[in-house]
């Protein structure tokens, strides 16, 4: 049986699934709960500063998009850091932890950008026994129009110097958790780094606005006719989230840099795939938010199982595996062939993969044979872009097949080469480093 | 003395008024939003969609059910009328499952279709219930159409004539306008008097005079018509039902189905109307099954249908014939009736003829069958009655018994034009009359505006 068990940063968890910092994880009632389902640990909803703690709006705190049957695809949200007191939120967390001395409990923090604000906090979260703090550099809404949450992740320089604080005022590990709103995902990485953090998370939420309210003209949602960009969480999120975390991943100068990856986390095998691109271990809040605590039972057992049927034998079996697989474009093999194929006893003749590619692609799918309805891939003209398999209402229908070397591609009437090229030898390439003679 | 289910004879109050309304309720209750929007998501938008293109009337099935998922089942209503204007009807009486649904590729893929019939229904509804009208008359053209029968195909060409601009009237020789719709659908399959708010709201579009109790050949001949007005479309249906062809149908029991469905339709208390205790049903189609149907929901202790042919030969869809099974009705196959067995004048039984194929001829076996009955129903077609179109002159040409038309509905007199049942090459479908009816006027509009007339 595969052993799933956790160890980042020095904070062990029986399993790689922590809720992430968010209403799941704001008091101990719901803690308890998660606990009591399986969940490998949590990051507490993050605390602020001692005094009157802040408050939320009354009304609507998120909106959301939908898929067929009113699927949930994507989460936005208004809601503030915890709005309660600081001192029931740290006797709460020190109980808790008391009480499930294998989970991991990691306090999420925010508090203003000055270094005593951050001196007075550190103690107080140690003293719970909690077993790391987590920066929340992130929030988006809000927190960030004073001073704070994605303020100060939108900055590098005010990442580094946070960081460096909390790491010269608390034994406990530091995570800093980024924010996605940036145009390069590896510079607060680096930053983080250099403050000498001891992890990174990622993502946090992306600004959004989920929807407009065509009576009111209001976006939504919306507090008596008006509405604030909010942060976007949710499977529609998920691969904005792997990019980046890919990126850190693969970046020299951060890889190896411990990474728990979040965004739109929803089953095993989203799991498994932020971790083969890098992630330590994950955080989970909209599926959970969407589902209840329960999902946690599948997300356990369906990773197991995929890891005793693949033979991986511990996290770290996984943890990283495809990152040397992510590459740039450059460096794509355009010697590479492939070419749709469509399963016939599959196809149930819906025509989308044909109006598709006839539309808006290559002109590369029939529709009609022989005075019948029957879609079927035009060799010489398929590019092997990939469209109709994605449109394909049928899994496995419409397949990629590679042409083997020497195989002549009945688009350019050349034969396969077996040799890896790239754009940066490639003769169309004005910049194209030519071989040394 | 017996009562309910098991009284002797044809007798009507069978039932508790609660078990009439129960078993005459919507056959497809129809669905709600959410259900609606449920539904709708699972269409895949296919090109060149089978569906539509398995519709006799040609409805863009993909493009209305985009439109009701999108929150637009206005819209959606307009893109059903725009190619069937007794959308609503069709949505309810369509046999779907081998139409449309059938072709689904969903029906394909996992054996379960789109819903193709009660989305439709959906947006109808809607559009109906609001009484959206979609469509202005064009400028009077000054030209006049008679329509003889204000059945579907009458209907749906005295809509598309009116919205052209021509002034239509109609002559229908029942005391209500609808034809099949109002006189020949299974109760529970047109509830709440659709059939008549349907002709309310096609003939909302103005010039559409329908003249009720007005029969052709009794109160009018074709030649009065064509000599009257500009143009003629004559969509009178079937007046005639095919004989048993066994001896003693002229016995008191022996009901013609056709009469039965319709006074069933018009009755305005079921329990008034009498059904025997056991009920024969001889045929195989569509009137079949509602015949027997509707025999066991008015409280027929058993009832038969008897059929000549194989199941597979059956005109009456796989959905029908479960229907029927599943409300308690015994379907024998290849037995064909040699007799109605009497007594005092009174059906007591019926005696039939075992049946088998010898080559491609249906044969006798010569083995003999007899069902105890006290009703039994003639289902085995209807036909077309010519006598009402003699004494107006010139003959019009018939082929095997129904009248003659070319692709675009023109009979063989000039001016005169014809769809629905009456003609030959149909498929006696609803659906299939709405288009010949549309198709017909604009071929009238055509010949009506151009110089040089048809």
């Amino acid at each position: 049986m595969a052993d799933i068990s956790n160890n980042f940063v020095g904070i062990k968890s029986p399993n790689p699934f922590w809720l992430a910092s968010a209403p799941p994880t704001d008091k101990a009632y719901n803690v308890i709960r998660a606990f009591k389902a399986g969940w490998g640990g949590v990051v507490w909803k993050t605390l602020g500063e001692e005094g009157p703690p802040v408050v939320n709006v009354n009304g609507p705190r998120y909106g959301a998009i939908w898929g067929a049957d009113r699927r949930l695809l994507g989460l936005n949200n208004i809601e503030l850091i915890t709005d309660r007191d600081l001192q029931v939120n740290l006797r709460e967390i020190k109980q808790v932890k008391m009480d499930w001395p294998d989970r991991a409990i990691v306090v999420s923090l925010m508090v203003p950008c000055e270094e005593h604000a951050w001196k007075a906090i550190l103690p107080v979260v140690e003293e719970t026994g909690a077993d790391g703090i987590e920066l929340n550099f992130g929030c988006p809404h809000g927190m960030s129009e004073r001073g704070m949450g994605s303020a100060v992740g939108q900055v590098p320089e005010y990442i580094e110097m946070v960081v460096r604080w909390c790491k010269a005022n608390t034994r406990m590990p530091v995570i800093t958790k980024l924010t996605p709103n940036i145009t390069d995902i590896r510079k607060p990485a680096r930053a983080a780094l250099a403050g000498g953090t001891d992890a990174v998370s990622l993502i946090n939420t992306i600004n959004s606005i989920t929807g407009v309210n065509l009576d009111s003209f209001a976006p939504e949602p919306t507090i008596d006719g008006k509405g604030s960009h909010g942060g976007y969480c949710g499977p529609a999120v998920k691969p904005i989230a792997m990019n980046m975390v890919a990126e850190i991943a693969r970046d020299p100068e951060t890889h190896g840099l411990p990474i728990s990856g979040i965004g739109g986390i929803t089953t095993w095998r989203d799991a498994a795939e932020f971790m083969a691109l890098g992630a330590g271990n994950v955080q989970v809040c909209t599926a959970a938010m969407t589902y209840g605590f329960k999902i946690v039972q599948e997300m356990i057992a369906g990773l197991e199982n995929w890891m005793d049927e693949k033979g991986h034998a511990s996290l770290d079996d996984i943890v990283g595996r495809a990152t040397p697989n992510v590459t740039d474009w450059q460096y794509l093999n355009l010697n590479y062939i492939a070419k749709a194929h469509i399963d016939q006893e599959a196809c149930i003749k819906c025509g989308r993969c044909h109006i598709a590619c006839e539309d808006t692609a290559h002109q590369a799918i029939t529709a009609i044979v022989d005075g019948v309805r029957h879609f079927e891939v035009i060799e010489a003209e398929c590019v092997g872009c990939n469209l109709c398999v994605n449109v394909c209402p049928v899994e496995n229908c419409i397949t990629m097949e590679p042409l083997a070397a020497g195989v002549i591609d009945q688009r350019t009437g050349r034969p396969v080469s077996p040799i890896y090229a790239n754009w940066t030898t490639h003769p169309n390439n004005p910049m194209a480093k030519v071989a040394a003679e | 003395m017996a009562t309910g289910h098991f009284k002797q004879g044809i007798a009507g109050g069978r039932l508790s008024p609660e078990q009439y309304a129960d078993n005459f309720s919507d056959l497809h209750p129809p669905l709600d939003d959410h259900e609606a929007l449920v539904e709708s998501d699972r269409c895949y938008f296919c090109y060149d969609a089978p569906c539509m293109n398995a519709c006799p009337t040609s409805i863009d099935i993909p493009l209305f059910i985009r439109q009701i998922s999108t929150g637009n089942p206005i819209g959606s209503a307009k893109t059903i009328f725009d190619q069937n204007i007794l959308g609503g009807m069709c949505a309810r009486v369509c046999p779907t499952e081998t139409l449309c649904e059938e072709v689904c590729v969903r029906e394909v893929a996992e054996g379960k279709p789109v819903q193709i019939g009660r989305l439709q229904r959906y947006a109808t509804d809607v559009a109906m219930a609001e009484n959206k009208q979609f469509y202005p008359r064009a400028a009077p053209t000054g030209k006049t159409v008679a329509v003889v029968g204000a059945g579907p195909a009458g209907l749906a060409a005295a809509h598309r004539l009116a919205r052209h601009g021509h002034d239509v009237t109609i002559l229908e020789a029942r005391p209500k306008a609808g034809g099949l719709n109002e006189y020949g659908i299974a109760a529970y399959k047109s509830i709440d008097n659709f059939a008549q708010a349907e002709v309310d709201y096609v003939t909302s579009i103005g010039g559409i005079d329908i003249q009720n109790g007005k029969a052709l050949g009794r109160d009018y001949q074709l030649s009065d018509l064509t000599r009257n007005y500009d143009a003629v479309f004559l969509g009178m249906g079937l007046g005639g039902v095919n004989a048993l062809r066994a001896d003693g149908e002229d016995a008191q029991g022996v009901t013609n189905a056709v009469e039965f469905i319709a006074e069933l339709r018009q009755a305005s208390d079921l329990a008034s109307l009498p059904v025997g205790r056991r009920v024969v049903v001889i045929g195989g189609g569509m009137t079949a099954i509602d015949a027997a149907v509707q025999s066991k929901l008015l409280g027929a202790e058993e009832v038969t249908i008897c059929y000549r042919r194989g199941q597979e030969h059956m005109n009456a869809s796989e959905f029908e014939q479960d229907l029927a099974a599943a409300n308690g009705v015994i379907i024998r196959h290849w037995l064909q009736p040699k007799r109605v067995i009497a007594e005092g004048g009174k059906v007591s039984g019926i005696e039939l003829e075992y049946t088998a194929m010898d080559g491609d001829k249906l044969v006798g076996t010569g083995e003999r069958l007899t069902l105890t009955a006290d009703q039994v129903f003639k289902a085995i077609g209807q036909s077309f009655v010519p006598a009402a179109l003699n004494g107006s002159g010139a003959l019009l040409a018939l082929e095997a018994g129904r009248i003659k038309v070319d692709a675009e509905g023109r009979t063989s007199l000039a001016n005169v034009w014809a769809g629905g049942d009456c003609i030959f090459g149909g498929d006696d479908l609803t659906v299939s009359a709405v288009a010949q009816g549309r198709d017909a006027a604009e071929s009238i509009h055509r010949a009506l505006t151009s110089n040089g007339r048809a």
